[in-house]
């Protein structure tokens, strides 16, 4: 499987807001396609996807099937202090990935 | 502060109210759990989508907080829907408090050619939405999956 | 000088679109920002997949690596493919290039053309020849190659009797359904396309219009394919390379 890719920027200014983007290879099957003999493929989406800041959630949020195949988000975050930002996400089979970034705050 | 009240008094006197008898049912619902009943105001979210949508498989999506407000104000959490999904839900997402500017953009799914809704829920209790009806034009090509 | 003359004549008399139109242009403003902004496009993730996988040795071989250096001495490279392979003689495209370099020089299995690993080395391979004009070689066994291709183009297949030239020369720019028919042109592959909500390479691409004029698709390694691409790349001729590009 592919590692997510991320943009966010290495070092910000305190107070500073800033926005991270990743992208995320994952079919997110949505369980509404059948396949070629006409079976239903089952439902098998990220579901959830937290990011923490300093041990502190950011952002939190819940997929349904009708977020794209390969999800793409951006959200933003305050920069408080210099640390690390780690982003998890979890499947419909309960595995969980994460990626994590360090954040310089000048 | 009040000049913004004001402004978002008078823009839901020019709207129709919420999209009031429009709303699906299913939709309706999931709105009236998420507000407990309270009255949907136009104002501080603002959802941007393609009016004409070439491939519904993947359309931008951005939610944002237009205008700062306070603390007292802020944006706790934003949930979108679309009304001519199989599955109305798309998302739901919650801010902390370093989140330093509530909104998100991502990729969604249309089924169809539809009206999408954005709530959001603000730390002061009110609830606020704003909504787009689209086309979704298809893809002419027939592949083998 | 009178070769010169007669080269330009049939590099460019081929071709029934003097000035070649990417499909890119075809694509609504939506698809455009997609592909133009590489922390969007999600091609990208088979990018980073291939720079790995270019990196990494197969069991008891020698990485991409261990022989060609670093990937950036790729560049130019997909603007020339399909070309022909100087030890066999044998016109192959750069997915068929990658499995010789698997066979000859990794000993390892061949890839599967429409694997991840095969669409992540030609994406990872294609990036680096990006903005560069798409411009294949058409003398030596090159020459009937292309020439097959367009004798194929032209020719009325499926059901619905329809050639490849009907929409994508004498149509190009009108509608079909909600899409709007492009030239056809090769140099954005592998591209990801919404409808696949994949990457995919040209001949699944090709297959997808075969199976739209309800013609039986060529095999990925048909002959036929590698003719397609060939002279698809040559009317294409000139065109940046895109890769990778995003579609409807
Ligand atoms: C043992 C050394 C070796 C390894 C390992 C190797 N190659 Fe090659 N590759 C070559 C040589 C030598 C050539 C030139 C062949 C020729 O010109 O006959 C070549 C040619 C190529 C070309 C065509 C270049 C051009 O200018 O047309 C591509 C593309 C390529 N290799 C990709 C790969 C990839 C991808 C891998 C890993 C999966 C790989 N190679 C692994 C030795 C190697
Ligand atoms: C009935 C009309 C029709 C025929 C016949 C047809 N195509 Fe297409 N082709 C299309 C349409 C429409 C698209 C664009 C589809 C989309 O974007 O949804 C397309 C897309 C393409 C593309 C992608 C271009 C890009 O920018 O990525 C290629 C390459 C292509 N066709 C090659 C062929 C070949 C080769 C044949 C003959 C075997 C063929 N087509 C036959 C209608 C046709």
């Amino acid at each position: 499987m592919a590692r997510p890719l991320i943009n966010a920027p290495k070092s910000v200014r305190r107070g500073e807001v800033f926005d991270i983007r990743i992208l995320i290879a994952h079919p997110m099957e949505s369980g509404q396609r059948r396949d070629d003999v006409g079976k239903p493929i089952p439902r098998e989406i990220i579901n959830r996807f937290v990011c923490t800041y300093g041990g502190e959630e950011v952002f939190r949020a819940e997929f349904f099937p009708a977020i794209a195949a390969n999800p793409f988000l951006t959200f933003s975050v305050s920069a408080v202090e210099s640390g690390v930002i780690v982003m998890t996400w979890t499947d419909d089979l309960g595995a969980s990935q994460f990626e994590s970034i360090e954040i310089t705050v000048t | 502060m009040h000049r913004r009240m004001l402004l978002a008094g008078a823009a839901l006197l020019a709207l129709p109210p919420a999209r009031a008898g429009a709303t699906k049912p299913e939709v309706a619902a999931a709105i009236q759990a998420l507000t407990g009943g309270a009255k949907l105001r136009q104002g501080r979210i603002k959802l941007d989508i393609p009016l004409l949508v070439e491939n519904g498989n993947a359309v931008a999506m951005t939610v944002s907080v237009p205008d700062a407000v306070s603390e007292a104000e802020r944006i706790r959490s934003i949930h979108v829907f679309a009304e001519g999904n199989p599955n109305p839900n798309v998302i739901n997402a919650f801010f902390g408090p370093r989140s330093g500017r509530p909104g998100l953009s991502t990729r969604i799914r249309l089924a169809t050619s539809q009206t999408v809704i954005a709530v959001a829920a603000c730390a002061d209790g009110t609830f606020w939405t704003d909504s787009i009806e689209l086309l979704v034009t298809l893809a002419a090509c027939i592949d083998e999956i | 000088m009178r070769a010169a003359a007669l080269l330009a004549l049939l590099l460019f008399a081929g071709p029934a679109v003097a000035q070649p139109r990417s499909g890119y242009w075809d694509a609504g403003p939506q698809v455009r920002a997609m592909q133009d902004d590489d922390t969007a496009n999600p091609g990208f993730l088979w990018v980073e997949q291939g720079r790995a996988a270019w990196q990494a040795p197969p069991p008891g071989g020698k990485a991409c690596a261990g022989c060609h250096g670093d990937i950036a001495a790729m560049r130019g490279v997909a603007a020339r493919y399909p070309a022909a392979d100087p030890a066999s003689g044998a016109p192959v495209d750069l997915a068929g290039r990658i499995n010789l370099c698997r066979a000859v020089n990794q000993s390892a299995p061949k890839l599967a053309r429409e694997g991840a690993e095969m669409l992540a080395l030609a994406a990872a391979i294609g990036v680096e020849s990006r903005g560069l004009p798409q411009r294949i070689a058409t003398d030596g066994p090159m020459a009937s190659v292309i020439a097959r291709g367009e004798a194929l183009f032209r020719t009325r297949m499926g059901q619905l009797n329809l050639s490849c030239a009907q929409c994508h020369e004498a149509r190009a720019g009108a509608r079909l359904g909600g899409a709007v028919i492009p030239e056809g042109h090769a140099n954005a592959y592998p591209e990801y396309r919404l409808e696949w909500q994949t990457i995919g390479s040209l001949a699944r691409r090709i297959r997808a219009c075969l199976t739209g004029v309800r013609a039986e698709p060529f095999a990925a390694d048909a002959p036929e394919m590698l003719e397609l691409e060939a002279w698809l790349a040559l009317r294409g001729a000139g065109l940046p390379m895109e890769t990778p590009g995003v579609r409807p």
